[in-house]
């Protein structure tokens, strides 16, 4: 190693000064946070940037309820700036950004980049990440890959192909750059997440503290180590799917275009090979921190680990074969579509298990309602909810149905937004006190959790009613009779930015002024290594490795 | 070397296999698609076994890419065929461009579970083809619907199977992005 002499000098400080003062010399200000390879500020960085990135896809989300309030065209000229077909464009485009942004900006840098950085690595008592600086490029292409999403609106008409950017639309249907821009968007995410999974994996296989076997690890790491997995297998795949859409582009391939012999239902193979993993990908990282949460604030070890452990490993491995349930409707043979309904229900199995073991582990239990806890009774109940309609989806015959309606933009906002982002919101009022040192406010977290709760599912459960009358999913327009169902979700959308502002508040609140937190606040049903650390923990944690015993 | 770069190798190795199959599996794909004709995919044969007693409608459908400026007909519309017995179909193309101009063809069959009972013997489609400006062509066809058909639980409820062409300009896979 050759490299000390780029070292910046503030990191040769804490090496230089004497050692029993070593763990809290921390970095300057550029050095600490823009050249970090510590992996709580790494993970401090990731929060914040999902947050800025949830606040850009929420505003993307909100301008479109604003349109879709009454029947008619109303504002997306004024949006887009545009008249006629280009502001109709603009529509896909937003349609785009809030699916790229929240999937791959939003809810994986906060679920995985996030409390994945902060919490794996104390929970398995290693002192940081087995790459530190592998962590900082995996944060910095994220970023890059952001800063490429936003310039897309800029070197064209915008990127307006939807998250999945089938073909032919994004291979001959969109010229310009835009799409090329959301799709290097795509490989800089994707290049850091896999690098980011390479990082969690080798930490959590080789840097685990005497003690800690893989059966005693905490379910948030086992959550973040499959995930890690699931990353490794997946998105290699979408790279080279949207690698070979690039140049279809503009090199004059014909991966996806019948005229020279290929097929644009390979790239839905392909695209969907990636995207059913990725939607365990949201969601895993989500079950984890909901298992540690209903376990402490019901003081009960949570019920059946292994169980517990081994569903969310089942989930995974069935998360692979069963692709083709979202591609029903592309002409697939009728024993092709038998396999892929059967499959799919069998995740119904694992899932069922974790929902009946968080329920088991508050059997009993001495429940105390904190912001968190109802944070996580909220996610399994939506989630469960979002499951179901899942189950009626995944029937081949009935997809045939329903597929491209607002039942299938309920069913998946139902895992998601009212899934992953309440586990993200649970996560968030759990950790915080260790990760800040202060305590939220817990009137305004009870506050938000209402509001926001009351929100979401007048925006979100109408979407049912729509999609099961008919209203197909990705238009700005609809005829008169849906009129009121829309209006309503469009009102719980303004309900749910209420819960959001008093989210922010309480935010602020509370770093500024919030009582100090112990290095225990939730008493003795916090049983992870993390609370053993004071709060906020010091920069560089377990010198000594602790024993687990 | 050390455990972490062992372990970080094997799942960076993991990676690259990934994505080596991302792109393997577009020749896979298309050798599944012939295998089990998925997608309506025809088979190639070279002898009909011969007329088996059953009877079924072939209809031919004919398209044309919007920058090739063919027409392309089919001489019938359909054709009631014995199963099993070899057959001969006719497509006429004229080039309206006033130049020479190179297409080439693809097909399936709808329904799509019957792609793997029709056969050909010889197509058009298997070849580029060229045309002098004005020039007209007639194309022929050697197919045969293979007997299995009447066994098989999902296709022997089959009364017609239309076979489908649309002739592409050879260069057309270039798009300006």
């Amino acid at each position: 190693m050759t490299d000390t002499a780029v070292t910046p000098s503030a990191f040769e400080a804490a090496h230089s000064d004497h050692h029993a003062h070593d763990t809290e010399h921390k970095p300057g200000f550029f050095a600490r946070w823009f050249m970090s390879t510590n992996h709580k500020d790494i993970g401090t960085l990731y929060l914040i940037f999902a947050i800025i990135a949830g606040i850009v896809g929420g505003a993307i989300s909100g301008a479109m309820r604003l349109e879709l309030a009454e029947p008619g065209i109303q504002w997306l000229p004024m949006l887009s700036g545009e008249e006629g077909d280009a502001a109709l464009h603009f529509w896909n485009v937003m349609v785009t950004a809030h699916g790229l942004i929240m999937v791959f900006f939003m809810v994986m840098p906060a679920m995985i980049g996030g409390f994945g950085n902060w919490f794996v690595p104390i929970m398995i008592g290693a002192p940081d990440m087995a790459f530190p600086r592998m962590n900082n490029i995996s944060f910095w292409l994220t970023v890059s890959g952001f800063c490429s999403l936003l310039l897309s609106l800029f070197v064209g008409p915008g990127a307006g192909t939807g998250w999945t950017v089938y073909a032919p639309l994004s291979t001959y249907g969109e010229p310009g750059m835009s799409v090329d821009f959301a799709i290097f968007a795509l490989h800089l995410a994707g290049a850091g997440s896999i690098l980011g999974a390479i990082n969690f994996i080798t930490t959590i296989f080789n840097m685990r503290a005497p003690g800690m076997t893989l059966h005693k690890m905490p379910l948030f790491v086992w959550s973040v180590l499959i995930t890690a997995f699931l990353l490794l297998l997946a998105l290699p795949v979408l790279a080279a799917a949207i690698t070979m859409l690039i140049t279809d582009r503009n090199f004059g391939t014909t991966f996806f275009d019948p005229a020279g012999g290929g097929d644009p239902v390979l790239y839905q193979h392909l695209f969907w090979f990636f995207g059913h993993p990725e939607v365990y990908i949201m969601i895993l990282p989500g079950f984890g921190m909901v298992s540690h949460i209903v376990a402490t604030f019901s003081r009960k070890p949570v019920f059946g680990y292994l169980g517990m452990a081994y569903a969310m490993v089942a989930i995974g491995v069935v998360g692979f074969v069963v692709w083709a349930h979202h591609m029903f409707t592309t002409g697939l043979p009728v024993d092709v579509k038998m396999y892929f309904t059967a499959a799919t229900m069998i995740i119904a199995v694992p899932t069922g298990i974790k929902i009946f073991s968080w329920i088991a582990t508050m059997w009993g239990g001495s429940i105390s309602f904190k912001t968190p806890m109802v944070w996580a009774i909220g996610f399994i109940f939506m989630f469960t909810v979002g499951g179901v309609t899942g189950v009626v989806l995944a029937n081949g015959g009935v997809d045939d149905y329903m597929q491209d309606t607002y039942y299938v933009v309920a069913h998946f906002h139902y895992v998601l937004s009212l899934g992953a982002v309440f586990s993200l919101f649970a996560g968030l009022y759990y950790w915080f006190p260790k990760m800040t040192g202060k305590m939220y406010n817990e009137f305004l977290g009870q506050l938000h959790f209402w509001v926001f709760f009351v929100g979401v599912n007048m925006l979100f459960f109408p979407m049912h009613f729509l999609g099961l009358q008919g209203m197909p999913r990705r238009y700005p327009d609809y005829p008169d009779a849906f009129a009121t169902w829309n209006s309503i979700a469009s009102h719980g959308y303004e309900v749910m930015v209420a819960g959001m502002a008093i989210f922010f508040v309480n935010m602020i609140w509370s770093l500024a002024a919030g009582k100090k937190a112990g290095d225990n606040p939730w008493g003795a049903g916090a049983t992870t290594l993390e609370w053993t650390l004071s709060s906020p923990p010091p920069f560089h944690q377990f010198e000594t490795l602790p024993k687990i015993d | 070397m050390n455990a972490n770069l062992r372990t970080a190798s094997i799942a960076a190795a993991v990676v690259f296999v990934m994505v080596g199959l991302g792109f393997a599996s577009v020749p896979l794909y298309r050798v599944f698609c012939q295998v089990t004709g998925l997608n309506g995919t025809t088979q190639t044969g070279s002898d009909a076994p011969g007329a088996s007693g059953g009877k079924i409608t072939v209809s031919f459908d004919s398209n044309v890419s919007p920058k090739l400026a063919w027409n392309f007909k089919p001489e019938q519309r359909s054709d009631r065929i014995d199963i099993g017995a070899r057959d001969m179909a006719f497509f006429t193309a004229t080039n309206r461009a006033d130049h020479a101009v190179t297409g080439t063809a693809t097909f399936n069959v709808t329904p799509a579970q019957a792609g793997k009972y029709f056969t050909k013997i010889q197509c058009f489609c298997f070849t580029q083809q060229t045309l002098e400006p004005g020039e007209t062509m007639r194309m022929p066809v050697i197919y045969y619907v293979d007997p299995k058909i009447m066994e098989d639980p999902d296709t022997r409820d089959v009364q017609e199977i239309t076979l489908s062409y649309t002739f592409y300009p050879v260069d057309s896979g270039k798009v300006s992005g």
